[in-house]
């Protein structure tokens, strides 16, 4: 079986900065894996090498959606690779802040239909019918995602965990087989978090998408993860089950630091 | 009260004119935070494309009725490619670049189009034939209102609602929109920025061109030079209105409009920019976001 992920040995500089160096993971189907490391360890430098805002220097993202062939790439853009079916949310809260809810979740449906300018212009009846299956696709995710009730509020008017579920529902929009979480629980309390935890089990379990997540709360990562990869200056320093890791002397070196009595 | 009703129409003709060149200055703005400076110069080359397109047609014996719109419509076609080609040849590749470096390639491109309009068509005012038709209705009333400026009010009126209704409703307007707000985010939800930025540069030069073929058409003249005093307007317009939002461009243009018109009435045509840019300097002074602007905390 391939791994519907398979990044092979990539490298980032920026300049003199080696901020990834010889990076191999994998996310096989139906898997949930976390990618953690303290802060600065390229993380995130990492989920922008998948999704397009960076080109890495060196390596190969190859990926292989399900029924279709593997594929590399490595500096497509942005949009190109999310029409690929990688979705991904961000550490900082990033919606379209002065848009509503439900029109954030349709801007994600945008690379999976086909009516032109030209067709949304005149009105046709094909674009008019298409632009209502988005409506009801989206509030449609928006309910699983439980967010009706919030609709068409503006987004910036969201209480906090709900505009981080909101940026999960805008990704999910866009039908990815692999969605990418760069710390979705980051600033929620311990209630937000656990429905977090079921909610991302939820779209992993049911709707069949695997997820690779960045995330610091180690009680969710232990509770969510199949595997876990461990970075740390930019290169990989453990993998394993979340057993494995735990006790992995590698690991508590790069959080806690040597022992100096060891 | 007569008087100032016609300065009053007369204000809201120029601001109409206005209006639509700053269109495109504030949704290139809204964009892609680029002061269009070439702007002005599509305005002129639409005027000059209808103006060649109307001789022809007249030479061939065509109605009226039919050089205005066959003209108008290779006018905002060809300025529309001329926008297209603009942002892909001077602003695209300068993308990444500080913002200063595609603001100065727009200058350029301003001075660039401005001489080559220059070579190809002499400095003189050429004649522009009126295109626009006289409605007999109107004939009580053409000492306060004459039908082409009522067609200028009310095409505008027209694009603003189209422009509104794209932007709001349409598919291409939200993806705009997502755009404007998160360009990166944008591409991440699948959103094809470069067509998006293409296709706003290809509405702000339609709706110039639709400018500079009613203003030439009432005014009876043009030269290469109309588009950088159009422009220079326009760009005051829309910040005054508050760059980069659409309502605020209309808004911004239609004060400027009053203002220059109720100058030129009540004080002196030759105080009419002196008022005009005082203004904009009030404005800038007291609310320096414009007047529909939101003020802008830098993002970290």
């Amino acid at each position: 079986m391939e791994p519907i992920l398979d990044v092979k040995s990539i490298t980032m500089d920026f300049g003199g900065l080696r901020a990834l160096d010889r990076l191999d993971l994998d996310v096989q189907k139906g898997e949930i894996v976390a990618l953690i490391g303290p802060n600065g360890a390229g993380k995130t430098t990492f989920f922008n090498c998948i999704t397009g805002l960076y080109s890495p220097t060196r390596g190969d993202i190859l990926i292989t959606p399900p029924g279709k062939k593997t594929e590399r790439i490595n500096g497509l853009k942005p949009n190109h690779v999310t029409e690929r079916g990688l979705a991904r949310t961000f550490q900082n809260i990033r919606l379209f802040q002065n848009m509503t809810v439900l029109e954030n979740v349709m801007i994600g449906r945008h690379c999976r239909t086909r009516t032109g300018v030209a067709g949304a212009m005149l009105r046709l009846k094909s674009a008019r019918e298409e632009e209502q299956t988005i409506v009801d696709h989206s509030r449609a995710i928006l309910e699983r995602i439980g967010l009706s009730q919030f609709v068409n509020d503006l987004s910036k008017n969201l209480p906090y965990g709900a505009q981080r579920r909101l940026e999960i529902a805008r990704a999910m929009a866009t039908d990815p087989f692999l969605l990418l979480l760069d710390e979705p629980a980051a600033g929620m309390n311990a209630q937000e978090t656990r429905e977090l935890d079921n909610l991302i089990k939820k779209i992993c379990d049911e709707d069949g998408i695997s997820i690779l997540l960045i995330e610091h709360d180690m009680k969710l990562v232990m509770s969510l993860s199949d595997r876990i990869f461990v970075m740390d200056y930019g290169r990989k320093i453990a993998q394993g089950t979340p057993e494995e890791i735990k006790n992995d002397p590698e690991v508590i070196k790069a959080y806690l630091g040597e022992d100096p009595d060891a | 009260m007569e008087y100032f009703i016609e300065l009053f129409l007369g204000g809201l003709t120029r601001g109409s004119i206005y209006a639509l060149i700053a269109l495109g200055y504030t949704m290139v703005y809204g964009i892609i935070e680029l002061i269009n400076f070439a702007h002005g110069e599509i305005y002129m080359i639409g005027a000059f494309t209808a103006l060649i397109v109307a001789s022809v047609l007249t030479l061939l014996g065509f109605n009226e009725l039919s050089i205005l719109v066959i003209a108008s419509l290779c006018a905002v076609i060809w300025a529309a490619s001329y926008g297209f080609t603009i942002e892909k040849l001077a602003y695209k590749p300068l993308r990444k670049a500080p913002r200063l470096s595609a603001l100065i390639s727009a200058i350029g491109m301003s001075i660039f189009l401005q001489n080559y309009v220059l070579l190809a068509q002499t400095s003189d005012f050429l004649p522009f034939p009126a295109l626009m038709p006289e409605f007999g209705f109107l004939e009580p009333y053409a000492h306060i209102m004459s039908s082409a400026e009522v067609i200028i009010v009310l095409t505008t009126a027209l694009v603003m609602a189209a422009l509104t209704f794209l932007i709001k409703f349409t598919r291409l307007g939200k993806a705009m929109r997502a755009t404007a707000q998160d360009r990166d985010m944008a591409l991440l939800s699948g959103v094809n920025v470069n067509r998006v930025i293409s296709f706003t540069f290809i509405i702000g030069s339609a709706t110039a061109a639709v400018g500079g073929v009613l203003i030439a058409s009432h005014i009876g003249m043009i030269n290469f030079y109309i588009g950088f005093i159009a422009g220079i307007k326009a760009f005051t317009a829309a910040v005054l209105g508050g760059i980069g939002s659409v309502p605020g461009a209309v808004l911004g243009g239609m004060v400027l409009g009053w203002t220059e018109s109720f100058a030129t009435g009540y004080v002196s045509s030759d105080y009419e920019d002196v008022f005009a840019f005082t203004l904009l300097v009030l404005i800038l002074i007291f609310r320096p976001e414009g007047i529909l602007g939101r003020s802008t905390t830098q993002k970290v």
